[in-house]
């Protein structure tokens, strides 16, 4: 996916109405450092590879150095001096190095995500600068990341919640330290515990304005855990999805029960299971599991960027709890509603369903989840024992009373 | 590079249930002992799955955060984090001395060093003294004081009894309290009938739980009388049947906890410096103005 900061500088190149507008970048010296450090020790035919350009050191003379721009003449023996006059002009190239091979490092979830920000991969270093100047977006779930370049060649990272996408730093709460994640994401904007790390309720009002490339990976993985680690492994084509049967079959202890909801009946079940928990709407992963490696489920696995490899400890203790009530046999129960009060149950479950109990107004007694319509429904139709329609729950329940 | 992994069990419903889990994570990362500190969970993320894969380092100390040696220890962790070969008799453990064992982890394909609890290790000891501090303000309590340990007892696990027995008998042999008494929630002797098994005038209490949760914060703080009802709250210390109750909480929310992190990792071959002795430093009780 390019991303559109990115098309809109090569479209600039490509109709040649503008030239890139690739910032001035002063080449710092821990940059130039690390260029000394890596060429000492190599050989004179082990050049290193800049973008358009490799340097080595001279076979001529000890000490000395010698640059091959691609197409162009080499220039020999050069003095440490004249080396750096010959990198600071190519300094976006050579920062550009420096930031990916020396402070990204080799990790490769980190290495591929910080790559994947800025399509290094894909686009030019003038073109990711001229769009690092201007700051480049990403949306990894309910997060917007904005990379910039600073003069040096350093990146610089703004991550927020996509909602405060166009806030002032001064009106949102500041964080530095990446770790500080793990209380934005404890609570959802109600105070309630999120127990799902994924789920579409991250809070917003804060941001780290200003982190560098290993913190940045480090605040999203706190915010999302391991879920650069999989979209990693996935675009490696090594994603190792557990399905269904195989993650229910090796639960034990209390959780053993799960596998005996799995009854050679198909797989229905587990489609209700994925509907309920999975959609984007729950979870912002995108459930790559299925029921089992032959049998696709049969709802939407959603449109995250980051994937789901197998059902997740949510999705095992809910499993849990309805192994043991989709073992009841279903019995007639007859008590008698009107058409409206069919209906109002029907948007009852709907509310709580789709988490809208909130959002309905206290005497908006048009909506059939309102408040006071469901407690009249109730003072109609519950008996003293809280049954409704007086229909005991278990048939032999007055008898053994 | 140089990896620690501690895992927890977490909660789907308390918060507070991976609190302690992240604050000695944060102790030890302040040592700089280790290159990377990570956090994995049964019941939150990453999960036991899948933590393994955000891991960088290559020499990698993986430390269950659990009371004692059982079911989550022996089968549910080897097996999620699905070490390689894994057989509960790598341990060679009576109950209370597992110590490490080094398999490969099917997930990363490298060798980690999968450690015993940190519940049963010796320096815990420590750390249960240390909570006796804490929650007193008495970096010297002992003398005309008791000391109730307690935990579950063995209806779930026969190890552990033998963890919280292990520890009385150590505090015991220290002639530092003027009693100490494991007791247990669900087995004889029960912490509901602390009184009875004290000539001290005062007692501290201190629950083997790593984390405050249900148990801690519901369970014994009603059997033991120090409230009707949890939400009501209660003081420290609480006079229940004419002893003064000092209930601690659960140890595992004590800072030294980090210590015993560090000792699992140590004895499993992790180089740590000086971090022994920071961390025993940093997290020493105040002694007060």
């Amino acid at each position: 996916m390019a991303d559109p900061t990115i098309d809109a500088a090569s479209e600039a190149v490509a109709d040649g109405s503008d030239e890139l507008d690739v910032p001035a970048i002063d080449l710092p010296s821990d940059a130039f450092g690390a260029v000394l450090d890596a060429l000492d020790g190599r050989e004179p035919d082990e050049p290193l590879r800049f973008e358009g350009f490799a340097v080595a050191r001279d076979d001529a003379a000890a000490g000395e150095f010698r640059l091959d721009p691609a197409g162009g003449d080499p220039r020999t023996g050069l003095s440490e001096r004249d080396l750096h006059e010959a990198l600071a002009d190519r300094a976006a190239a050579v920062t550009d190095w420096y930031v990916f091979e020396r402070v990204v490092g080799e990790f490769g979830p980190r290495r591929a995500f910080l790559r994947w920000i800025e399509d290094a991969d894909g686009e030019t270093v003038a073109t990711r600068y001229a769009a690092l100047a201007e700051g480049i977006e990403r949306a990894w779930g309910e997060l917007q990341i904005t990379a910039t370049v600073t003069d040096r060649g350093e990146r610089r990272y703004d991550l927020r919640h996509a909602d405060d996408a166009g806030a002032s730093v001064d009106d949102l709460d500041v964080y530095e330290n990446p770790l500080d994640a793990r209380d934005i994401v404890t609570y959802d904007d109600k105070g309630r515990y999120r127990p799902l790390k994924t789920a579409p309720s991250l809070t917003g009002g804060w941001v780290f304005p200003d982190l560098g490339p290993r913190d940045a990976y480090e605040a999203v993985e706190t915010v999302y855990p391991a879920t650069v680690a999989n979209w990693h492994r996935e675009r490696e084509g090594e994603l190792d999805v557990s399905h269904w049967r195989e993650t229910m079959a090796r639960q034990s202890g209390i959780y053993g029960v799960v596998k005996t909801w799995d009854r050679g009946e198909g797989h229905e079940h587990v489609n209700w299971v994925a509907e309920a928990c999975c959609d984007d709407s729950q979870c912002l992963k995108r459930r790559e599991w299925q029921y089992d490696e032959e049998t696709d489920l049969d709802v939407d696995g959603g449109d995250g960027v980051f994937p789901c490899r197998e059902p997740c400890s949510v999705v095992v203790s809910a499993a849990r709890k309805w192994t043991r009530l989709e073992s009841e046999q279903p019995r007639t129960y007859e008590f008698e509603l009107t058409p409206s009060e069919k209906e109002q149950v029907e948007d009852i479950i709907d509310a709580v369903a789709d988490g809208r109990i909130d959002d309905i107004r206290e005497a908006d007694t048009k909506e059939g989840a309102n408040r006071y319509r469901a407690r009249f429904l109730r003072a109609k139709l519950f008996d003293d024992d809280g049954n409704l329609g007086g229909v005991p729950t278990d048939p032999d329940e007055d008898d053994e009373e | 590079m140089q990896s620690l992994v501690i895992v927890a069990h977490g909660s789907h419903l308390n918060p507070d249930s991976s609190a302690p889990t992240y604050d000695h994570a944060d102790t030890i990362r302040a040592t700089g002992a280790f290159d990377e500190v990570k956090t994995g969970f049964w019941k939150e993320e990453p999960h036991f799955r899948e933590v393994l894969r955000t891991v960088e380092g290559d020499d990698v100390y993986v430390v269950p955060l659990f009371i004692s040696e059982g079911y989550f220890t022996e089968q549910v962790i080897p097996r999620e984090l699905r070490l390689d070969g894994w057989d509960v008799a790598e341990w060679d453990s009576d109950g209370l001395s597992a110590d490490q064992a080094t398999l490969v982890a099917e997930d990363i394909d490298r060798a980690v060093h999968y450690c015993g609890p940190v519940g049963t290790h010796r320096a815990m000891t420590d750390v249960i003294v240390r909570r006796a501090e804490s929650v007193t303000g008495d970096p010297n309590v002992g003398d005309d004081f008791g000391l109730a340990v307690v935990g579950h007892g063995t209806e779930r696990n026969e190890n552990s009894a033998k963890a919280i027995e292990y520890h009385a008998d150590r505090i015991r042999d220290r002639d530092r309290f003027d009693e100490v008494r494991a007791l247990y929630m669900d087995e004889d002797p029960e912490v509901d009938d602390l009184p009875e098994f004290f000539e001290s005038d005062d007692v501290v209490l201190v629950p083997l739980f790593i984390a405050d949760g249900y148990h801690t914060q519901e369970d014994i703080p009603e059997d033991v009388g120090l409230c009707e009802d949890h939400r009501q709250g209660y003081d420290v210390p609480t006079e229940v049947d004419g002893t003064r109750i000092w209930y601690a909480g659960a140890v595992g929310t004590e800072p030294l906890m980090a210590d015993v992190i560090l000792e699992r990792a140590a004895d499993a071959g992790a180089d740590l410096g000086t971090a022994l002795d920071d961390v025993r430093e940093t997290t020493r009780v105040a002694t007060g103005d």
